[in-house]
């Protein structure tokens, strides 16, 4: 019985992109995703969302508790069936080619555990099975990974004794053993300490370089904003922005800041020519709004040279992502 | 469908169930400890002919173990958070459930032959049908490996209560399959309700396997039990489906 079972297990060859395919990859998005519904009784955790995924694109999923982003990575990933819709992975639809669709994908879950009767290896190992790969690749993995990620010393103590970041950080390992070439990770570093988040987002970031696509939840509105190439707002189950971080910022209709402070008082109206529509003093300081920032410097600094005026200190604020996120989830 | 991916994930789960849930207590105590004091219980100190009654005893014996690993793991993983995460692999429900049903079957299927073995070697028992017995052994083991795994489908995430409601399905069986009171010699009513309990069936068959008193044809036993098994299995994996519809 148990070597019948040993037949079963024989690695099959997971084909990468052949040659005859890298030309429709590269015109294929890596994830498209289709008017996604879900609802649990009453509760419409997801009403009607659709994007797509570029290859190698690092992209981001943004909301507030409750929005559906774990729903949506949930249907995304095949742990969940949704109520209508479609997943496309790399052009396989995943409701048709379950299977084949789910090789393609290396996921953290939110609440995905690794398990703790297992060492941090053997965990690692057993995925690699499950993903078809043979005993030699699988060790050369779980050393390098192991190595990559600090746990090295620790690699064949049981993972119930890890903290942690230490956990996510097996976790994170697991994902990556196939080195798949869509990665989706939900929140991978919350709660974490800053190495372990250090070490797990530079070896995402690697596995980005490397020709991955990345998929990212996560509440750390400046961590999406310093990875993410693009990110997707989500509230209340639908989506209600998407585009790269800059241009986001961009079209919320804030204005650029810049705070100056002068060493002799100057006029308001020696400002409010061109690029700056508002000037207003606030304590000792002078703030200009203007659209574009850089123009708005050069031509303060143009005043400041007519006048006469010394410049004491400087410094600028764009609205952040945090202020972006925090008016669309209002507004809707 | 891929059936090279999907063999294997029956595999890969079935011995990762084996390096992990063989070790656990509720398996050692459901699985060894109980059926071995229900023999001591019912057997031992009575004038009772051992050759009779070894067949029904063997048959408890692999009840109690193929079904004792089932209703741990699907409740363990779902309390670990390991079962989540085991969807996204390239795995389907399906391949899960045939995967633990295995790991189930596997741990029966050792404990059985190690306690037939033992009968025949010290008491001695007579086996006059040697391809019987093993079918038997194979089917049995599937069967109630099969029927645990549905007892931990529909439930939570507590393994405790589980454990507790696999127990108490398990118990009534024990006493309405002919174990104690051979099939063939019971009547009326008591007769037709041991005919419900799929255990009947492998009692039956280890009844012919050995040269003891039996009550059904062999093909009409080996029917039974392969129509049984598949009821639980096909049962589980639409329950686990349901469950996981409504977000587990
Ligand atoms: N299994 C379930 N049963 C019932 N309701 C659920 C279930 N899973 C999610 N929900 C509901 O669906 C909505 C979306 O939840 P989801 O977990 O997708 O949010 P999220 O964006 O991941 O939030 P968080 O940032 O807190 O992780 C919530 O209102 C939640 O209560
Ligand atoms: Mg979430």
């Amino acid at each position: 019985m148990i070597k019948l079972l040993y037949i079963f297990t024989k690695p099959v060859p997971f084909r990468k992109h052949s040659s005859k395919q890298t030309n429709l990859y590269h015109i294929m998005p890596a994830l498209e995703v289709r008017n996604l519904k879900k609802s649990f009784g009453d509760v419409q955790a997801v009403k009607d969302i659709s994007f797509s995924v570029e290859p190698k694109e690092f992209f981001g999923l943004l909301g507030p508790n409750g929005a559906g982003k774990t729903t949506s990575i949930r249907m995304i990933t095949g742990v969940l069936n949704p109520d209508a819709g479609s997943v496309i992975i790399e052009g396989t639809d995943l409701k048709k080619n379950f299977l084949e669709a789910k090789m393609k994908m290396g996921v953290i879950p939110e609440v995905g555990n690794i398990y703790p009767d297992l060492s941090a290896r053997e965990n690692i190992d057993l995925v690699g099975r499950f993903y078809g790969l043979s005993k030699a690749t699988r060790e050369d993995r779980a050393d390098k990974l192991l190595t990559d990620l600090g746990l090295k010393e620790r690699a064949d103590d049981l993972t119930r004794k890890f903290s942690k970041g230490m956990r996510q950080r097996v976790s994170i390992a697991c994902a990556m053993v196939h080195e798949p070439p869509i990665l989706i990770l939900d929140e991978p570093t919350e709660g974490l300490d800053v190495m372990s988040r250090r070490l797990i987002v530079d070896k995402v970031k690697e596995m980005n370089r490397k020709g991955s696509t990345v998929i990212l939840t996560t509440h750390n509105i400046e961590e999406a904003s310093r990875l993410c190439q693009r990110v997707c707002i989500v509230n209340k189950g639908s989506i209600v922005a998407i585009d790269t971080p800059d241009r986001l910022r961009k079209t919320t209709e804030m204005m650029q800041m810049v705070e100056v402070a002068f060493d002799r008082k100057v006029e308001q109206a020696w400002f409010l020519t061109g690029y700056i529509s508002r000037a207003e003093l606030c304590n000792d300081k002078w703030r200009f709004y203007a659209d574009d920032l850089d123009k708005a410097i050069e031509q303060i600094v143009k005043v400041k040279e007519e006048q006469g005026v010394k410049i004491l200190s400087m410094s600028t604020s764009g609205p952040t992502l945090e202020d972006v996120f925090v008016k669309l989830c209002e507004v809707h | 469908m891929n059936w090279n991916v999907y063999l294997r994930g029956i595999s890969v789960v079935a011995r990762k169930d084996m390096r992990i849930y063989y070790r656990k207590a509720p398996v050692f105590i459901f699985g060894l400890i109980l059926p071995t004091f229900l023999f001591l219980a019912f057997f031992v100190g009575r004038e009772l002919d051992i050759n009779k009654y070894f067949p029904g005893f063997l048959a408890m014996s692999l009840f109690f173990t193929s079904s004792s690993v089932g209703p741990l793991i699907v409740p363990w993983e779902k309390q670990q958070g390991t079962f989540e995460r085991l969807l996204t692999y390239p795995l389907s429900i399906s391949s899960i459930v045939l995967g633990d049903c295995i790991a189930g079957a596997v741990f029966g299927l050792l404990i059985s032959v190690i306690v037939g073995t033992f009968g025949i070697l010290l008491i001695p028992i007579t086996v006059t049908d040697i391809a019987l017995i093993i079918l038997a052994f194979a089917l049995g083991n599937l069967c109630f490996s099969g029927l645990g795994v549905l007892l931990s489908s529909p439930g939570g995430k507590a393994p405790a209560n589980i454990m507790m409601l696999a127990a108490l399905v398990r118990f009534p069986l024990i006493f309405v399959s002919g174990i104690f009171i051979p099939v063939s010699e019971m009547t009326g009513a008591a007769r037709y309700i041991t005919y419900g309990s799929p255990l009947t069936y492998l009692v039956d068959l280890l009844n012919h396997s050995m040269g003891q008193d039996y009550v059904f044809d062999w093909w009409a036993d080996l029917l039974v039990l392969t129509g049984f098994t598949v009821l639980f299995v096909t049962v589980a994996m639409s329950v686990l489906r349901r469950m996981s519809l409504k977000g587990l």
